[in-house]
């Protein structure tokens, strides 16, 4: 019954989000700021995950494919499919779970627990719109893009750092990537990147939106978004793939 | 004006509101007061829709707040303004910010009238020098002023005021009671003070009620609540020592 309310209270929040603004223009500004602080903030570390990502996902199919029998292109192919149909899209969104999701929940609980909240309310601002509606678009908006640029990246880390070691040579991992490449792979994970980038704001904005008490409950409520956030995103990873690969 | 009718809210079991009745005056400082936990502050929450009420009327001039839908009470609410306890400004907006938000959202002003109509209002509440600064930079009574600020800088018709002077110094909080009576009276708005604080009851307190266990146990004015019969009012006004010997050499 709880984990119904909590749905249900959800989906109402979510409504209420896309009620029509008060005025665009004010929105428009508030988008490019979430897009700044979720989009070109994440890039750090966005970039600094993939890159180690594709680095030991090559080390790692280097070793296991230490066969005879299995061509060295293998180790290309195997961290491009990797990287594209799982790290790219799922775990750049797992750590966006962790980073945005605590920051968006803290955010707007201490908004709740500080009256802001009420303030927007008593003044005729849509809240939930004003505060979450923006993250929204900014996040469907950029997600896509770490997740492209988070491929690129992971590829040049298995390059770069499989080529170093001397895993892969540089013709056999080019080979690699490119063999059998089915760009059906990309568009999958982008479908599931933008599914989890609208995840992603709204589970931690819920959570932040009905906090209740103090700073300690404003804590509680960014741990909560974050381990919710992960528990729906992995949920629908699985949703997404059966549909769409299965 | 605004006029309450058998106003009751509930939290589960607990009544928090009970048949309160109440007209609040235009043009003057309206004061609930009560001991802590008897249902002022949510009263204050029912009237501007935060908490929904049970059952009762809440008529702001001749339009029932409690049967309006959300977007109804939108454009009622864009002539409420409201100080909070603690302010509530937006932490990561300037004083200045602050003050022009509203104005931001609800106007079609240009920029710099904008400006000037937040320059006019943290004037009137002597904070012009602070501009530029965060709340997080300014005091506890200079945030109570920055929020009377943005509540007046839509020039509304409703100014609610919850607990203005908690947290706050004597001198400050005369200062910040002036300064609503001041709004009051020149704006010829209709103000409400939920408060706990007899400085502010004896100096502002054009029209009173006095709440307890949710309900409306005394009406009168700041002359009157001295010379009360009242008994669970005279706890509250005479609470101290000091103020029991005082009242005693006032009755004789």
């Amino acid at each position: 019954m709880n984990l119904l309310f909590h749905i249900g209270r959800y989906f109402l929040l979510i409504r209420q989000a896309f009620r029509r603004p008060e005025k665009w223009s004010i929105y428009r500004i508030q988008i490019f700021r979430e897009i700044d602080v979720i989009g070109i903030g994440s890039l750090g570390i966005v970039t600094i995950i993939s890159v180690f990502m594709g680095a030991v996902i090559t080390i790692q199919s280097a070793f296991g494919f230490e066969s005879p029998w299995i061509p060295l292109y293998a180790v290309g192919l195997a961290a491009r499919d990797s990287i594209i149909l799982e790290f790219s899209p799922t775990i750049v969104s797992l750590i966006l779970c962790g980073k945005v999701g605590s920051s968006i929940a803290s955010e707007i609980g201490n908004m709740r627990v500080s009256e802001q909240i009420d303030a927007l309310e008593v003044m005729g601002v849509n809240s939930a719109g004003y505060l979450i509606l923006p993250k929204l678009i900014a996040s469907v908006l950029f997600m896509p893009f770490l997740v492209t640029i988070s491929m690129f990246l992971g590829h040049l880390g298995g390059y770069v750092f499989g080529v170093i070691t001397g895993v892969v040579t540089s013709y056999e991992f080019v080979y690699g990537i490119q063999y059998e490449f089915h760009p059906f792979n990309v568009v999958y994970a982008l479908v599931k990147s933008l599914c989890f980038a609208f995840i992603i704001p709204s589970v931690s904005a819920y959570h932040g939106y009905y906090t209740k008490g103090g700073s300690l409950e404003v804590g509680a409520s960014s741990i909560k978004a974050v381990v919710y956030s992960i528990i729906v995103v992995l949920l629908f990873n699985f949703i997404i793939t059966q549909l769409m690969l299965a | 004006m605004i006029t309450v009718n058998h106003l009751n809210k509930s939290f589960g079991e607990r009544q928090i509101l009970k048949d309160f009745s109440f007209q609040f005056e235009r043009g003057k400082t309206n004061l609930i007061i009560g001991k802590s936990g008897t249902g002022k502050s949510v009263l204050a929450k029912c009237m501007v829709g935060l908490v929904e009420v049970d059952n009762g009327e809440i008529f702001y001039e001749d339009a029932d707040f409690v049967k309006m839908n959300y977007d109804q009470r939108k454009v009622i609410r864009k002539e409420i303004g409201m100080l909070f306890q603690g302010g509530a400004l937006f932490d990561s907006m300037t004083v200045e910010e602050n003050v022009m938000f509203p104005l931001s959202m609800f106007t079609e002003m240009p920029e710099a009238e904008k400006r000037d109509r937040a320059q006019f209002c943290l004037e009137r509440v002597k904070l012009s020098h602070a501009l530029k600064l965060f709340p997080a930079e300014i005091s506890g009574g200079m945030k109570k002023r920055a929020a009377i600020a943005r509540a007046i800088a839509l020039k509304p018709k409703f100014l609610y005021c919850d607990e203005p002077n908690s947290g706050l110094d004597p001198q400050t909080s005369i200062l910040i009671d002036e300064l609503i009576k001041d709004i009051t009276e020149e704006l010829q708005i209709t103000t409400i003070v939920i408060t706990h604080d007899m400085n502010s009851v004896l100096e502002i307190g054009d029209k009173i009620a006095f709440l307890h266990e949710g309900q409306k146990w005394w009406e009168g004015t700041r002359k009157e609540i001295l010379l009360s019969d009242n008994k669970e009012l005279n706890d509250f006004v005479y609470a101290t020592k000091f103020l029991k010997e005082f009242k005693d050499r006032l009755r004789g």
